[in-house]
């Protein structure tokens, strides 16, 4: 092998990064001044608009010792193949020191399919774990005790579900409802503006969400019910400014949704966390995290009504753009993740999932996966970026785009609230068609080297190493097959169909679907079951018009 | 050819089969080939390898481009190709993209199916391509 | 080729026996008009007359592909066949076109009694294609007992489904001010039927006080449309849809006024055909757009009007002499 030397020509090309939208536009497609000064953040009130960390109106970080207190959990999302696989790759994640659990379920699972569905074929434990029963749910967790670890499900859809079948393996394993600590996604309204995976239409699909939120501020006080997400929205192309109001918009929704069941928002509130994107426009998304947390505290206090300060505290959880990386040359992947993760860091995040450097080619290696995780503990152990809590605030450049987002942001509030809302906005299709735009500008400006992306539009080799990839075995999706099959053959059916009139008549007449799940769950009905049984009452949902 | 002549409109069903609802692709790739001039009829989430064959043929459709991000392309894809075949449609062809190891590549390139394209392909190159290989199905079907 | 029938012909006797390839080739043919259409047409047209055309019309948003599904699978249980023609815009700048009306008909497309085709506008205005009432022909010639044709829906004035359909039906939704709107682009003079569809929202009273109200000013005697009021996404209202687009089309068999319609209709097309025959063969070659370029090369700039009667008389199409003041 020779070394390879960089192209000369390329070299000389990036001399005309004066001359592209990139150098003067932020990724939102905000134009930049080439430097800024005071007067360009005279209006800003320091008390009024930052206040310092762990203080209203919390711009500058929900703690007020940040990091020092304590570091944020590095938590990779993992899953494929069978439970058990997957149990083995948990074991794997906790012995190397990852201090969470979060679980990525297959497409059958995330849609409310059964592995031996007609509509899973090939897709059984492809990108997650199948689970399609309590069964699947008690190996994924075999030797975990749930009190000892905290669990984050990328589940949406049937969210309520795959939570009822945690909640039954912490009934199996004896563990106290209360001492159950984790996060359901549960945000389905941006699986119709972005991940389109829903298993109902928007209203029914607010209704579960409502009766989850409701039961755990019960039963499961310590339970993140909602995780609002931006990442998926960004991921379908959304700007970074599109990003941070459509999720906000959502979660005041979410707070409107429980407001309306009347359940105190101060009970609620402090559950619902945020899942962000850490994309390449390093200073824009420091931005992005800093208006998240004003916003949402302002709104909550004085739109809301909110008392305790723990409900205007925007937590949020990140993962880096899996958008941004690139098939070719996979191995910059771990450079661009590396600086998405300091930006969600400096930008005061809880939580943090490093993307994988081959995750374009297939599901992440040990290997990767394991650098991805390195990549996280360097920053936190070594870097001394973690010191000192919100290091960029005051700086002119990041003030004034923190305000600029919030502005942004605020107009597009206004233009829901002028359409009816986010769900009137989301049947209309108008947040997918945003989307789309958005995402289409993103291709055209990459195609016309607008905006260079490093070994793929510009700086490409052409004689590139291939990585070694992770290979899902097809055997998984038999073996998964045929489990479920055997347990539909051993269990109690009089069981079973008890509990699922059980659920249909809760959906029929509005009690609390919950506590019927959880029966479901250990009578060991399926997902599918579980699911079709509430599409019954519930109806299904078609995207509407989108071009 | 020339692309603005009505009676040469290329014909193209863009579908997202399996369960998988990311379509930012999908949705990115129809808007690229209708701006290159080409008819684009898009299906949408969660289509069966039947429901494609059907609507492609019910649209009398030049190209199926399908894009799998989900890893069930080995499954899905050679099952389109074979109900076109089955149905009297083998001249459509099938392209597409979505996450795809290049073993596979080679593997259903060996089925018939014609070039998958990876994240990063500028949309230029795709309509190129689709123009090309459909010119050359047209001229080689006489009927 | 071996056989000595032509293509077109092949297609068509293989579509009437249920080879939905064939169909789809025909289909094409008929989309994109020409001789080798117009060669088979005589046969299509002895066959024409059967099937009964209903044109669904409206603003964008109105919900009219999840209407026309919904209407379809109404059908279906009456075991009637039925062929669904979707239309979308071309793009004036590119020709190419996204034609996404599938997305909400996917429960008609495994259905071996359903055939959903989708058009693009091809430079066409009015919410039609130039040749969609072709492809009708081709349905109804092998045998769709419906054929649903669904215009653009940009929201401008679509009524030329009002001359390719035997029964025309209006789509509104209630809150957008669409009553008003649909006025101004003579969709109330075209409608055979009104439908306020997603009927479950606020405001629908309004549209249908709207509607009645400008009925009330229609000054003709003949059938006054029907408002039915819906709610496609669940199928409400659906079956007093289909009651009455069937009144509406007994109504008019009853009174001439099918026959006089369908009259109209193939007076109109004779006159689009002919028209377009005439352009064509003027155009023909590059033969007439060099003689424009001569005509209007002088060293002064000449009146396009003088331009084209100088052309006129070349043509032998009117006499020189000067016309008199």
């Amino acid at each position: 092998m020779t070394p390879k030397t960089p192209s000369t020509t390329s070299d000389v090309k990036s001399d005309a990064l004066h001359a592209r939208e990139s150098a003067v536009k932020s990724m939102s497609g905000l134009e930049l001044k080439p430097y800024y000064v005071g007067a360009d953040v005279a209006g800003l009130d320091e008390t009024r608009d930052l206040g310092v960390p762990g203080e209203y109106p919390f711009t500058r970080g929900i703690h007020r010792t940040m990091y020092r207190g304590k570091t944020w959990t590095m938590r990779q999302f993992a899953g494929f193949g069978t439970a058990r696989e997957t149990n083995q790759r948990f074991h794997y994640l906790l012995k190397n020191g990852q201090t969470g659990l979060s679980v990525a379920f297959d497409f059958p699972t995330i849609t409310g399919y059964d592995s031996d569905d007609a509509m899973s074929e090939g897709e059984v434990g492809r990108c997650g774990v199948a689970i399609a029963s309590l069964a699947d749910m008690e190996t994924l967790f075999q030797g975990i005790p749930l009190d000892q670890v905290s669990t984050s499900m990328t589940i949406n859809g049937p969210a309520a579900v795959l939570l009822a079948f945690y909640i039954a393996v912490g009934i199996k394993q004896g563990v106290a409802l209360d001492k159950l600590r984790g996060t359901t996604q549960n945000d389905v309204l941006k699986e119709y503006m972005a991940q389109k995976s829903w298993c109902f239409p928007p209203q029914p699909s607010m209704r579960v969400v409502g009766d989850v939120i409701q039961y755990c501020a019960g039963a499961v006080p310590q339970w993140n019910t909602i995780s609002i997400s931006g990442y998926h929205i960004r991921e379908a192309g959304s700007t970074a400014v599109q990003e941070l109001a459509f999720t906000l918009a959502n979660g005041f929704t979410y707070v409107e949704l429980g407001q309306q069941r009347g359940i105190d928002v101060d009970s609620f509130a402090p559950r619902l966390s945020f899942f962000f994107n850490a994309h390449l426009d390093f200073f824009e998304e420091v931005a992005k995290y800093r208006a998240a947390r004003r916003i949402w505290a302002k709104r909550l206090k004085e739109r809301y009504g909110a008392q305790n300060p723990r409900s205007m505290l925007l937590r949020f959880h990140t993962q880096t753009a899996g958008v941004s990386l690139t098939a070719q040359q996979p191995e910059n992947n771990i450079v661009r993740t590396a600086y998405q993760a300091l930006s969600a860091v400096l930008g005061g995040t809880q939580s943090l999932h490093t993307n994988s450097m081959d995750e374009t080619l297939a599901l992440p290696t040990e290997k990767a996966v394991k650098i991805a995780l390195r990549t996280q503990q360097i920053l936190a152990h070594e870097t001394g970026v973690a010191n000192v809590a919100d290091p960029l605030a005051g700086s002119y450049f990041v003030e004034a785009l923190t305000d600029r987002m919030e502005a942004e942001a605020e107009e597009i509030f206004r233009k829901i609230d002028a359409m009816g809302g986010v769900i009137r906005g989301i049947e209309n299709g108008w947040f997918q068609r945003e989307i789309q735009r958005s995402a289409y500008k993103a291709q055209q400006d990459h195609d016309s080297k607008a905006r260079i992306t490093v070994g793929v539009n510009e700086y490409v080799d052409h004689d590139e190493e291939k990585l070694e990839i992770l290979r899902v075995d097809p055997k998984s999706e038999t073996e998964q097959v045929a489990r479920l099959k055997e347990l539909k053959r051993t269990r109690d059916d009089a069981k079973v169909k008890a509990a699922l009139a059980a659920i249909q008549l809760a959906a029929r007449s509005g009690d609390n679907l919950m506590p019927k799940l959880i029966d479901g769950a250990l009578a060991y009905c399926t997902l599918g079951e579980m699911i079709r049984t509430l599409k019954a009452e519930f109806g299904e949902y078609h995207e509407p018009p989108m071009f | 050819m020339d692309p603005l002549d009505p009676q040469d409109k290329i014909r193209v069903l863009v579908a997202k089969p399996g369960l998988d609802g990311h379509d930012r692709g999908a949705k990115v790739v129809a808007a690229g080939l209708r701006d290159a001039g080409m008819e684009v009829i898009y299906t949408g989430l969660h289509q069966t390898a039947e429901m494609i064959v059907e609507a492609a043929i019910q649209e009398d459709a030049d190209v199926v481009g399908l894009s799998i991000l989900s890893g069930a392309h080995m499954t899905l894809l050679p099952k389109v190709k074979r109900l076109l075949d089955e149905k009297g449609a083998g001249h459509i062809l099938i392209t597409g993209g979505g996450i795809i190891p290049d073993d596979d590549l080679v593997e259903l390139e060996k089925l018939g199916i014609g070039h998958l394209f990876g994240p990063g392909t500028a949309l230029e190159r795709i309509a190129a391509y689709i123009r090309d290989e459909v010119g050359k199905r047209r001229a080689a079907r006489v009927e | 080729m071996t056989s000595t029938i032509p293509r077109a012909k092949q297609w068509q006797q293989r579509a009437q026996s249920g080879d939905r390839v064939a169909l789809a080739r025909l289909l094409t043919l008929a989309e994109r008009g020409g001789d080798e259409f117009a060669e088979v047409h005589p046969s299509i047209h002895a066959g024409n007359g059967r099937a009964h055309r209903i044109g669904f019309t409206g603003p964008p948003g109105a919900g009219k592909s999840t209407l026309v599904e919904a209407y379809a699978l109404e059908l279906r249980k009456r075991a009637q066949r039925v062929a669904v023609i979707c239309v979308d815009p071309t793009s004036p700048f590119t020709g190419g076109a996204l034609l996404g009306d599938r997305v909400r008909m996917n429960r008609l497309t495994l259905d071996p009694g359903c055939f959903v085709r989708s058009m693009a506008s091809r430079g066409w205005f009015g919410g039609l294609a130039r040749t969609s009432e072709d492809v009708a022909d081709v349905f109804d010639a092998v045998g769709y007992d419906r054929v649903l044709i669904e215009t653009v829906g940009v929201g401008q004035s679509e009524i030329d489904v009002a001359r390719a359909a035997d029964t025309t039906v209006v789509v509104l939704v209630p809150g957008t001010g669409d009553a008003v709107q649909a006025m101004k682009a003579g969709l109330m003079e075209v409608a055979d039927l009104f439908v306020v569809n997603k009927a479950d929202r606020p405001g629908v009273e309004r549209v249908v006080a709207e509607l009645e109200e400008v009925l009330q000013l229609r000054a003709d005697g003949a059938h006054k449309p029907a408002i039915v009021q819906t709610v496609a996404m669940n199928g409400e209202g659906i079956d007093e849809l289909s009651r009455c687009i069937d009144e509406h089309r007994e109504h008019c068999a009853a009174s001439g006024q099918l026959a006089t319609r369908r009259a109209a209709r193939a007076a109109e097309k004779v006159r689009r055909l002919l028209e377009q025959a005439l352009r064509d063969r003027l155009f023909a070659g590059k033969g007439m757009e060099r003689r424009i370029e001569e005509a209007l090369q002088s060293s002064e700039p000449r009146s396009p009007y003088a331009v084209v009667r100088e052309l006129l008389q070349e043509l032998g199409l009117v006499s020189k002499e000067t016309r008199k003041p």
